[in-house]
């Protein structure tokens, strides 16, 4: 067990660097300020799994390597099976005694965008978590399918243009409401669930933390501001980051065994769901007259989904 | 498998001694090492100290991105560790809870380090790429009265 102190941001910045640069990211991407700190925050040795998407094809491309931990790549809808895999193969060979180093301890993680985890890993992601391996699996929600040009996924939220869910005259955008992921995993009954964010570093490296020592098959959905699809200046991307925690678009919470809902976010000021959404692109429309109607829906969503976060936090059930 | 050098236009290769394979010549079970020999737990070991291999893309460098850049002012920095914590791109060098400066190699010019440095004035701006550091340092704005919140 080797978790790294996360104190303060001084000693958090004693640690070393797992992830390299000049991997291939746009400019002010979310996904390695996420990945970093997930890397960051233990000094155990790590096995890492990733499927296809943004992550993916950015630090793995040939003949470079932007990971210094162990690492898999496999198909866009695996990263769960693969973590799980290695997971099972290694209490197996410790098992029969072959391992070349019983003791170092080893923690098994996945990453996967919200293409490959809402949708099209969603069942690879279930049995994982139900046979119970020990692993993390983190999602890196940028609300679409980015590494092929910004298609929706079931967890773009509603009123958000995207490639095949434009905004024009005869739509707002995707229509759909966005899945409600980390309610899904709870009800697996994973031993701890969490939506974190990378603005609020220090819930987000206890959450990772906690993930990491839980025996068992956690899920953690990770806000990634996407600077390309949401359609922001990339050195915006905290910035955009502050106005979703802060507006309860993404609220910040944990749900251990199933059931306790602890938040671990409560912003001094609520601020509206329309400046979150007036700092991007993929909203614009949203702000015509005839698109208001949108935006009261989409507050009257937030404000229900808080109300109801805070009711399950205080009822313990 | 030799003979990479770290280049910034990615897909044109330097030949060394030995040629590299294409990546449609790679057969499996292929190992393109991050360190040239093993050196257990990357975590345990500074960067300075490993022994990273020519497949590594700390080897490479992506500075042809940039057209601006951040430069830094120590005189200004409370080695906070905002800029590092944030910079999506491990181009935040820090030792021993300071900040020493930025790896212009890695750095792609976001310019996220300069948004979050809390600083008045910052300890972190943006400027263009050819600006010579010590132009930039003598260009440093003085301490703003109050900064208004947009
Ligand atoms: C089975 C399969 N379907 C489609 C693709 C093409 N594909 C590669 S990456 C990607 C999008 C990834 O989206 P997401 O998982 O959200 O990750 P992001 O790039 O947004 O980080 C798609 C559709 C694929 N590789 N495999
Ligand atoms: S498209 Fe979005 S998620 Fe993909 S690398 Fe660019 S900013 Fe990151
Ligand atoms: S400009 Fe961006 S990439 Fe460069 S050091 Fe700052 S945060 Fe990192
Ligand atoms: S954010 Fe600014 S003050 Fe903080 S360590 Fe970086 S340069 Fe220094
Ligand atoms: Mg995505």
């Amino acid at each position: 067990m080797a978790i790294t102190s996360i104190k303060n941001l001084k000693e958090f910045s004693t640690n070393n660097e797992r992830l390299e640069g000049a991997h291939l990211l746009c400019p002010g991407c979310a996904h390695s300020m996420i990945v970093r700190e997930l890397l960051n925050c233990t000094d155990d040795n790590l096995v890492v799994a990733t499927n296809t998407g943004c992550l993916e094809v950015s630090t793995a491309v040939y003949p470079y390597t932007s990971w210094d931990t162990s690492w898999i790549h496999i198909g866009f809808e695996n990263a769960a099976t693969a973590a799980a895999g290695a997971e099972a193969m290694y209490k197996a060979r410790k098992r029969k005694g072959t391992l070349k180093d019983p003791d170092a301890p080893v923690k098994f993680v996945a990453f996967g965008g919200d293409g490959s985890t809402y949708d099209i890993g969603f069942q690879w992601l279930s049995g994982a978590v139900e046979r119970g391996h020990d692993f993390t699996y983190i999602c890196l929600d940028n609300e679409n399918y980015a590494n092929t040009g910004g298609q929706r996924s079931s967890a773009t939220p509603t009123g958000a243009h995207t490639s095949t869910a434009q905004a024009g005259r005869v739509s707002y955008g995707k229509k759909q409401k966005k899945k409600d992921m980390v309610a899904i995993m709870a009800a697996h009954g994973a031993p701890y669930v969490a939506q974190l964010s990378p603005n609020k570093w220090k819930s987000m490296a206890k959450g990772f933390q906690k993930a990491l020592e839980t025996e068992g098959p956690c899920f953690i959905n990770t806000v990634s501001a996407c600077t390309t699809e949401w359609k922001f200046d990339p050195k915006d991307t905290i910035h955009v980051t502050d106005l979703a925690t802060d507006s309860l678009m993404f609220p910040i919470y944990e749900i251990i065994n199933g059931t306790e809902l602890n938040i671990l976010y409560r912003p001094k000021n609520i601020i509206p769901v329309e400046e979150y959404l007036a700092a991007q692109g993929r909203y614009r429309h949203l702000f015509k007259p005839e698109n208001r109607h949108v935006i009261d829906m989409i507050q009257k969503e937030v404000n229900e989904k808080w109300e109801y976060l805070q009711r399950r936090e205080e009822a313990r059930v | 498998m030799k003979g990479v050098l770290a280049t910034d236009k990615r897909g044109v290769r330097e030949l060394g001694a030995e040629e590299m394979v294409g990546w449609d010549e790679v057969t499996q079970g292929v190992v393109l090492p991050s360190f040239d020999q093993p050196i257990g737990n990357a975590a345990l070991l500074r960067p300075e100290e490993r022994a990273y291999s020519d497949f590594n893309s700390y080897t490479a460098t992506v500075a042809s991105w940039r057209v601006i850049k951040p430069v830094y002012n120590r005189d200004i920095c409370i080695d906070c560790q905002n800029c590092w914590v944030w910079c999506p791109d491990t181009s935040i060098i820090s030792r021993d809870k300071q900040m020493l400066g930025i790896d212009y190699d890695h750095c792609k010019g976001c310019g996220v380090c300069v948004e979050v440095c809390p600083t008045n004035p910052k300890s972190l701006l943006m400027f263009a790429e050819a600006e010579a550091p010590e132009d930039a340092l003598a260009k440093w704005p003085e301490k703003k009265k109050k900064e208004k919140k947009d």
